[in-house]
C-alpha cells in the first residue's frame, strides 16, 4: 500500500533523508520511531505530497507522490501534528468545508459527513464548535476529517502529541478499530515507546537512515535475553572489569552500565559481587524498543 | 470544475460565518472611519468632500484586516489541510479573497447608508453603481492584504506594512485634498497612485456635479480592475512559489 524506495532529501547542507526503503501493507498500522530530527517530519512531508523528494519515490496505492500527487491526495488521508480544524466553526461546519474541499456536494456530502463522523463516535459533536473541545475530542475530529473522502491510507505525524494518557488510549482505540474493522492502513509517525509498541511495523529512523525493521516482537527478539543496568559510581571502569571478568560487552549510557545477556538474573548476582560497593542500583528487564534503538544506534529515541 | 468552485465556495462561506460569530468587528472597522468623516468633515464645514474617502478607508481596513487571519492558517494547520486536499491553489486564493471581500463590501454597504448626511442624492442606477464599485475595490484591497499577509508571515510585521504603507496610500489618494491642490511631487505619487484612480470612480459615481480635475470614470475602472488583476496573479504565483515551505 505504501512503498518508499530510496528515498533522499536534503535542506541546503543538511541530510535530512538518505536512502530510505521500507514497505508497508494494506491494512496495517506501520510507526516510523525516530527521535527529533530523524528525518521523520521530512518523511511525513513528502510522503503526504507537500515535499518533492530530491531522489527516490514514494508509492502510496500505486501512485508515485512526486509525478502523480492529484492521485495520491485521493488515496490519503492526513493528520498534521498542528491543528487544521477552525476553531470558531463548528465540527459540523469544518467537516463540510473538508468535503467541498474534494468536490463533494449535496446528498454525497451529507452522507460523507455522517459517515465520518460516525466512524469516530462524534455524532453528538457535530453542533459543537470546535474551540470548546478537548484535546482529545479535536485530534478526533482531525481523524474524521482526515476520512472524510474514504482513503485507503491514513498519514499521521505524532498524533498523541498535546494528549493525555487517558484520551491517547482512547485515539488508539479508534486507530486500531480503523484498522480492524475498516481496513484503513495506517501510517503514523512517533517518538513514544508505549504508541510504537502498538503498532504492526515499525520503521526505526535514525540520523536519515533506516537502521531497523520489523514487528515489535521481532525487533526486540533480536536482542536475546534480558537487559541488566547497573547504576555505578564509575560505570567506564565498572564497564571495563565486566567485560574481562564475564566476557560481555557492556555499554555505558548516562552514568551507567547496560548489558544484555541471557539468564539476567542469574548474572545480576554475580556482578554486583564483583563490583562490591560500587553499585547504587540495579535493574532488569525484557528488551524494550528503546534497548533495540540504544543497540542500533547508540542514541535514546526520548532525546 | 467542481473541484474549483466547490472549494472556493467553502473557503468563502467560512469567512462569513467566521464573521458572523464575532460581529463586534463590524463596528470596529465602520466605527473609526465614522467618527474621522463626521469629525473632520464638520470641521472643514465639508461632509460631501470627505465621505468617500471615509468609505475607501472603511473598506481597506476591513479587506486588509480580515485577509490577517491567512497568518493563522498558515502557522497552524487549516492551510496544510488544503495543500494535501485536490483543490487547485487558485481556488485557495478565489475562495479567501471572495470571502474577505464581502466582509469588506458589507461594511463599505454599511458606511454607505450614511450618504444622507453627505447631502447626496442617489438615483437608484447610480446606488447600484456604488455597489458595484465598492464591491471592487473591496476585491482589490483584499488582494492586496492576502500577498501582504502571505509575504510577511507575523502579525507583528503585517502591522508595520500596515501603517508604513496603505495608510500614506490613502492619504494621497485624494481622500483628503484633490489632486489638483496638491504640490509638485505629491501630486506626481498621486498621479501614480492607483488608489486615487479608484477613488475618483467613487467620488464620480456619488457625486455627479463636474470635477474636470479628477481622473475619469473610465480612467478608474481600467486602473481599479488592472490593479485587482495584477494583485490576483502576484497571489497565484506566491503561493505556487512557496505553498509547500510554510512551517510543518
Amino acid at each position: 500500500m505504501v512503498s518508499v524506495q530510496d528515498l533522499t532529501h536534503r535542506y541546503a547542507s543538511r541530510l535530512a533523508l538518505s536512502a530510505v526503503s521500507f514497505e508497508a501493507g494494506g491494512g496495517e498500522i506501520c510507526g516510523v520511531l525516530g527521535p527529533n530530527g530523524s528525518g521523520k517530519s521530512t518523511l511525513f512531508r513528502i510522503l503526504s505530497t507537500i515535499l518533492a523528494p530530491a531522489a527516490g519515490r514514494a508509492v502510496i496505492a500505486g501512485f508515485d507522490t512526486a509525478i502523480q500527487p492529484a492521485q495520491v491526495r485521493r488515496a490519503i488521508g492526513v493528520v498534521f501534528q498542528s491543528q487544521s480544524l477552525d476553531r470558531q466553526l463548528t465540527v459540523g461546519e469544518n467537516l463540510f468545508a473538508q468535503g467541498r474541499l474534494f468536490g463533494l456536494s449535496g446528498q454525497s456530502l451529507k452522507r460523507s459527513v455522517d459517515d465520518s463522523l460516525q466512524r469516530l463516535a462524534l455524532g453528538d459533536r457535530r453542533a459543537d464548535l470546535v474551540a470548546s473541545l478537548s484535546g482529545g475530542l479535536r485530534r478526533r475530529v482531525e481523524i474524521a476529517k482526515a476520512l472524510l473522502h474514504q482513503p485507503r491510507v491514513l498519514l499521521m505525524d505524532e498524533p498523541s502529541t498535546g494528549l493525555d494518557p487517558v484520551a491517547r488510549l482512547e485515539m488508539w482505540r479508534h486507530i486500531e478499530d480503523l484498522r480492524t474493522r475498516q481496513g484503513v492502513t495506517v501510517l503514523l509517525t512517533s517518538h513514544i515507546l508505549e504508541e510504537a509498541e502498538r503498532c504492526d511495523r515499525l520503521i526505526l529512523l535514525h540520523e536519515g537512515r533506516v537502521v531497523a525493521s520489523g514487528t515489535p516482537s521481532e525487533l526486540k527478539s533480536r536482542i536475546g535475553g534480558d537487559v541488566v543496568v547497573l547504576e555505578v559510581d564509575d560505570p567506564a571502569a565498572a564497564a571495563r572489569l565486566l567485560s574481562v571478568r564475564f566476557a560481555v560487552q557492556p555499554r555505558v549510557t548516562g552514568g551507567a552500565v547496560r548489558i544484555e545477556i541471557a539468564n539476567g538474573h542469574r548474572f545480576l548476582a554475580e556482578a554486583v559481587d564483583a563490583l562490591p560497593g560500587a553499585v547504587r542500583s540495579v535493574a532488569l528487564h525484557k528488551p524494550t524498543l528503546e534497548d533495540v534503538f540504544l543497540d542500533e544506534t547508540g542514541a535514546s529515541i526520548g532525546a | 470544475m467542481r473541484l474549483f468552485w466547490l472549494p472556493t465556495a467553502a473557503l468563502w462561506q467560512r469567512e462569513l460565518i467566521r464573521f458572523w460569530r464575532e460581529k463586534t468587528r463590524v463596528l470596529g472597522y465602520v466605527g473609526s472611519p465614522l467618527v474621522f468623516w463626521l469629525a473632520v468633515g464638520a470641521g472643514f464645514g465639508n461632509l460631501a468632500f470627505f465621505f468617500p474617502g471615509a468609505l475607501v478607508l472603511t473598506v481597506m481596513f476591513s479587506a486588509v484586516f480580515s485577509t490577517m487571519s491567512l497568518i493563522e492558517d498558515r502557522r497552524e494547520g487549516f492551510l496544510l489541510s488544503m495543500l494535501v486536499s485536490p483543490a487547485p491553489r487558485s481556488a485557495m486564493v478565489l475562495g479567501k479573497t471572495l470571502g474577505a471581500a464581502t466582509l469588506a463590501w458589507i461594511q463599505g454597504l454599511i458606511f454607505l447608508a450614511f450618504v444622507p448626511l453627505a447631502g447626496f442624492r442617489l438615483s437608484l442606477p447610480q446606488l447600484a453603481q456604488a455597489v458595484a464599485v465598492i464591491f471592487l475595490i473591496s476585491i482589490a484591497f483584499t488582494l492586496l492584504g492576502f500577498l501582504i499577509a502571505w509575504q510577511t508571515g507575523s502579525s507583528q510585521g503585517f502591522h508595520a506594512i500596515m501603517n508604513l504603507l496603505l495608510f500614506p496610500l490613502w492619504l494621497i489618494s485624494g481622500a483628503i485634498f484633490p489632486p489638483s491642490g496638491a504640490h509638485g511631487w505629491i501630486r506626481a505619487l498621486m498621479m501614480v497612485n492607483p488608489l486615487t484612480y479608484s477613488l475618483a470612480l467613487l467620488r464620480r459615481t456619488l457625486d455627479s456635479t463636474p470635477q474636470e480635475s479628477l481622473p475619469s470614470s473610465a480612467a478608474g475602472l481600467a486602473v481599479t480592475l488592472s490593479a485587482a488583476a495584477a494583485l490576483f496573479v502576484a497571489c497565484l504565483l506566491a503561493v505556487r512559489r512557496n505553498g509547500a515551505s510554510s512551517p510543518a
